[in-house]
């Protein structure tokens, strides 16, 4: 039957496109789908460190976020694939490191510009951004001006957040929180919770439902105006910057153990750090670079909320707290 | 001839989707009886169901006593059908369901209840109305559905091979019950049968169908010498 | 077993029993080794199974019975108006259409579902502004409870008004003919000939309503408004997710399981009614003026319901960039992906479906009716995708195997609808060709072949096509861990709203909507073409 030889081999070019080789000049990196993507920074990345690296292969896995990352890294233990994970957060790292799946690297990280600076030795950074509220100004006049206005803010001005359970931002936004109100964060819930249309499980939900135009706020990134600024030329989505500062998010690259036998792991996180790789990040991956570009930023960006204060966690804090903060979270919003 | 046929049947035609064309014309007298016989699939449940009102004609009248009916409901007409299986309604009881003949609503009177039993009795169920008709035999159903037939006092009943699955002894006992109560009633009766004996013992005439045609009252001794060489020899295998 | 009865050779039918016992014991395996590979997991990385029992576990329980029991409620009513609507009108001009038009919210994926629905009842919704002026006060949208309960109701209602007219199709013509000669009143006729028929499809049907709202996913995260609306499916998935705590998963997994089997062999219990082989040409009376208006209210009312969240979604995306969609080689392979996935989910749960009703034992027969009931709904895709790829991990790289996982998963969780379309005409074929077939020395698959696969045809192809449009859109088996090896049209349109391109994924929608409706129309031809 025609019907069923098509259905198998359509199964079995499936699979087969996923070899991985772990012979030589071979490079794996797991990353997130959207830099995979056709207009996301991984083809012209692929091609630029493919042409200095003399004839190796760079090939890509991708899953459906940084979360998504960790997960098959976990399950797939010593076994994995992965020289490279590229796409994890800070939020994630001390997670990542306890897996013992993660080695440390010899990169020089003064290289690093993100705001507040570089140490660890495991985790490199190669972009970084802030979150913020984004609001529609076709529907809003008077974005609120710091995370206290949002919260007590007229609860007829609705916000759609994410799930801190299952989403980056919506574990952002928590964090945010609780870096501002401290131990008073569960009021703040409280208060901002009448604010909340709806949480939703991931990013691109809340966004959606944002530009349908069903709440003037969502929670994302000060980068995301220049998306609708850059790509479809208009003004309408902005940013509102909030005095308390923002909080951070640095998106991070390691070698796995494996990986680190193979010479081009090294060589590809030095490269991450160059221009080559850091010019891709800004209109590709709607994210702040980590280290030099070549040429200055599209002046849209300069145009961008730039928060004078970056707030954030260490690694270790927000493993150590992340249940009961919550667990809090959830009591606020138990109602 | 002045006598109004109980049931006339006038220029008649009908096709199942995709099925070959039907016509029918025919006269039944009053107070007879009269067998339905002809191979399978020529015609004959077709025909009772046009005469009661499952199926419309696509042109043609149909009268009942000499009033037209054509467009009438199954219930407005004065007919009811005995079917080969599926009389009863299974979750009602026997009494309940003979009473369905009666008030379709099922609110009785103490007078009604007392002629449901006397006709229970009468059909052979006597002290059965409590039951559940999955409780009872095969010719026990069909003798209920029998009781809720003659209850609701429609003179023309039709018999759609109620007895076919029924043993010889019992089909016997069935057609005199029948006979009785068409005899006692003045009834229209009109019976699809397959067995000669059957109809002989039964019937006043009998109507041959074959191809969607009807032939016509016969006497029943056309059983017995039907015309050498005709469709009905064919299909009595003289 | 010795007995003076030595030779009963009619009396026993020429059942085949391998096949099914080796889909019982591949589905149920397969369902084990997920919960037995989470459970092993949890325990390993020393996660406690017992702590998962808390209050969290506890409110989300009983959100989960109180949103699904509600849901099943308000699905169920009103689809046996809808069924009995159709039933009593077969042939006015759009039914064909309607019926095919309920049969798309099992494809459409939740969140295109959830959209639709929002866009005309969210806050700033086509009908918001009517609304508005309706009540008085500021439009809130429907996020909470209420959002939960409509769009659970726009996925389900269609599906048990489909399943209720099945049951009103198989009424012996007579008894429809009994009714009419008796002149019924619509009440009598509800009770005396449509209830009977409608109640014994009920425990099933409600079941399988409530299993579905009740391992509910996207919709309860989209619409649910919070945290407080956190159902044991959500928990499951958050348990995996940041915590990655198999344990906890396990429990909550087992929980939900242990709860739909003790519901499915409670239904199991009710007799599954033998409907009278092969549908009888109609014969219900014709409804009269007032009923026939409660009738078109009714179908008007469900049109309305089904269509207007999937014109909303048609409407939005009739603008977007269609024709670089589809010249996207990326879009023209996550159809084919997807079309490869449900065409393979399809063809394996028809099969197993057909194994499971060839055989005759009561325990089998039993089991296939549990899970005809949707048993195997509480076997949550992430569960078994969860467990799948731990299992698998010492045994193979689970991620090569992920296309399989997908397939497998879909045509488990595909299975109970191939059973509830299948069952009743199989068991009635059964019942009628057993002897004949027995006496002609058919059996097994040249049986199969001859006696109910053509009997059957259009049955058949109802349950290829349904179970074909369950597994188009589903991809819970693998979200948690990714494989880039399954890029199908929905985790296309999940891609592209997640890179803020919402044109594109609105254009996707409207791509996925409309290749549906062109395949239900395709499956009806054929399935008519059959019976000829």
């Amino acid at each position: 039957m025609p019907g069923s030889r098509f259905v198998i081999a359509t199964v079995l070019s499936l699979a087969a496109s996923i070899t991985h080789a772990a012979a030589q000049g071979v490079l794996t990196i797991y990353t997130y789908e959207s830099f995979t993507a056709e207009w996301g920074p991984g083809p012209a990345v692929e091609q630029a460190f493919e042409a200095q690296c003399g004839g190796c292969d760079l090939r890509f896995v991708s899953v459906a976020d940084g979360v998504a990352l960790l997960n098959r890294v976990r399950i797939e233990g010593e076994a994995t694939k992965a020289d490279i994970v590229l796409g994890l957060d800070t939020n994630l790292t001390t997670e990542a490191a306890a897996t013992g799946l993660f080695a440390r690297h010899d990169q020089d990280v003064s290289k690093v510009t993100v705001p507040g600076g570089w140490t660890d030795r495991t985790f490199l950074p190669f972009d970084h951004g802030w979150f913020a509220v984004v609001y529609d100004t076709q529907a809003m006049a008077n974005p609120p001006r710091s995370l206290k206005e949002l919260v007590e803010g007229d609860p007829d001005q609705k916000i759609v957040i994410q799930d801190p359970r299952s989403s980056t931002p919506g574990l952002g936004l928590l964090l945010w929180v609780r870096h501002v109100y401290g131990n008073d964060a569960a009021d703040a819930w409280r208060k901002l919770s009448r604010r909340v249309l709806t949480v939703t499980p991931g990013w691109s939900e809340a966004y959606g439902l944002f530009t349908q135009g069903e709440a003037p706020m969502v929670l994302s990134y000060t980068t995301s105006p220049a998306y609708h600024m850059i790509a479809e030329g208009t003004e309408r989505y902005q940013a509102a910057a909030f005095a308390e500062g923002h909080y951070q998010q640095i998106e991070v690259a390691a070698q796995t153990v494996a990986g680190k036998r193979n010479p081009l792991a090294a060589q590809f996180l030095a490269f991450m750090l160059t221009p080559a790789f850091q010019d891709h990040i800004a209109e590709k991956n709607w994210m702040l670079p980590a280290a030099a570009t070549s040429a200055p930023l599209n002046p849209v960006f300069d145009r961008l909320v730039k928060p004078e204060t970056s707030l954030l966690f260490s690694p270790d804090e927000v493993a150590a707290n992340r249940a009961r903060w919550i667990e809090e979270w959830l009591g606020a919003f138990g109602r | 001839m002045s006598v109004t046929p109980a049931i006339a049947v006038e220029s008649v035609r009908f096709a199942h989707a995709g099925g070959a064309g039907m016509a029918f014309d025919l006269a039944i007298p009053a107070a007879s009886r009269i067998a339905v016989i002809g191979p399978s699939g020529s015609g004959k449940s077709t025909l009772l169901h046009l005469i009661a009102g499952f199926e419309r004609p696509s042109s043609g009248r149909i009268f009942f006593s000499g009033r037209e009916m054509t467009q009438a409901e199954p219930a407005d007409r004065p007919v009811t059908t005995l079917f080969q299986d599926n009389n009863l309604f299974e979750h009602l009881t026997i009494a309940q369901n003979a009473g369905l003949g009666l008030a379709p609503r099922l609110r009785l009177t103490a007078d009604e209840k007392r002629r449901i039993d006397a006709m229970l009795a009468a059909v052979g169920l006597s002290g059965m109305g409590g039951r559940l008709p999955g409780a009872l035999s095969g010719g026990e159903r069909q003798r209920a559905a029998l009781a809720r037939a003659l209850l609701s006092g429609k003179p023309v009943l039709l018999l759609d091979e109620p007895f076919a699955a029924l043993g010889p002894a019992l089909r016997d006992e069935m057609l005199t019950l029948v006979t009785d109560a068409q005899q006692a009633r003045g009834l229209t009766v009109l019976m699809v049968t397959h067995s000669p004996a059957d109809a002989r013992a039964f019937a006043t005439h009998v109507l041959f169908v074959d191809h969607g045609r009807g032939s016509g009252l016969l006497p029943v001794t056309a059983l017995d010498a039907p015309e050498a060489g005709s469709a009905l020899a064919a299909y009595l295998g003289r | 077993m010795t007995s003076t009865k030595a030779h009963v050779p009619a009396a026993r039918p020429s059942a085949v029993h391998a096949p099914a016992i080796a889909v019982l014991i591949v589905a149920g395996g397969g369902v084990a080794l997920a919960l037995a590979a989470l459970a092993a997991a949890g325990l390993q990385s020393g996660g406690a199974f017992i702590a998962a029992f808390d209050g969290v576990m506890g409110r989300a329980v009983r959100f989960t019975l109180w949103q699904a029991a509600l849901s099943t409620v308000l699905s169920v009513v009103p689809a046996l108006l809808v069924a009995r609507a159709l039933h009593a009108h077969p042939a006015f001009p759009g039914r064909g259409l309607l019926l095919r038009l309920f049969a798309l919210p099992l494809a459409l994926p939740a969140l295109i579902a959830a959209l639709g629905l929002l866009a005309l009842l969210g806050r700033n919704g086509l009908l918001a502004d009517g609304l508005t002026a309706l009540t008085g006060a500021r439009w809130p949208g429907i996020y909470g409870l209420e959002g939960i309960l409509i769009a659970h109701v726009f996925f389900n209602l269609p599906l048990a008004a489909r399943f209720f007219l099945v049951a009103l199709e198989a009424v012996p013509a007579n008894q429809w003919r009994n009714a009419r000669q008796l002149g019924l009143p619509p009440l009598a006729l509800f009770r005396l000939v449509e209830w009977p028929a409608l109640r014994a499809a009920m425990p099933g049907v409600a079941l399988m309503v409530f299993l579905l709202c009740a391992t509910s996913f996207t919709l309860v995260l989209i619409l649910g408004g919070g945290p407080q609306a956190t159902t044991i499916e959500v928990a499951v998935y958050q348990a995996l997710r940041f915590d990655f705590d198999p344990a906890r998963a396990a429990a909550l997994a087992l929980l939900q399981l242990a709860a739909a089997i003790t519901l499915g062999v409670l239904v199991a219990r009710v007799p599954m009614p033998v409907t009278p082989f092969g549908a009888t040409r109609h014969t219900r009376a014709r409804p009269s003026m007032g009923e026939t208006l409660m009738h078109a209210t009714a179908l008007g009312l469900a049109a309305v319901l089904v269509a207007a969240p999937v014109l909303a979604v048609l409407l939005r995306g009739a603008t977007a960039p269609l024709r670089t969609l589809l010249a996207d080689p990326a879009v023209i392979n996550a159809a084919l992906t997807s079309l490869a996935v449900a065409l393979s989910a399809a063809l394996l749960a028809v099969g197993a479906a057909v194994a499971l009703l060839s055989a005759r034992t009561p325990m089998i027969m039993m089991l296939a009716a549990a899970g005809g009931g949707g048993v195997l709904f509480a076997a949550s895709p992430v569960v078994l995708g969860a467990g799948w790829f731990l299992a698998l991990r010492p045994l193979v790289d689970p991620f090569e195997a992920a296309p399989f996982i997908v397939v497998f998963a879909n045509a488990l969780l595909a299975l109970p609808f191939a059973l509830r379309l299948l069952a009743p005409g199989w068991r009635a074929s059964q019942l009628r060709h057993d002897r004949l077939a027995a006496s002609l020395g058919l059996a097994g698959w040249r049986r199969l072949t001859i006696v109910e696969g053509r009997a059957l045809a259009r049955p058949l192809v109802a349950a290829l096509m349904l179970a074909g449009l369950l597994s188009l859109g589903d991809l819970g088996v693998i979200a948690l861990f990714g494989s880039d090896a399954v890029q199908t049209l929905p985790a296309l349109l999940h891609a592209r709203l997640g890179s803020y391109r919402t044109d594109d994924a609105a254009g996707l929608a409207f791509l996925l909507t409309l290749g549906c409706l062109v395949l239900l129309w395709l499956a009806d031809r054929f399935s008519d073409g059959a019976l000829r």
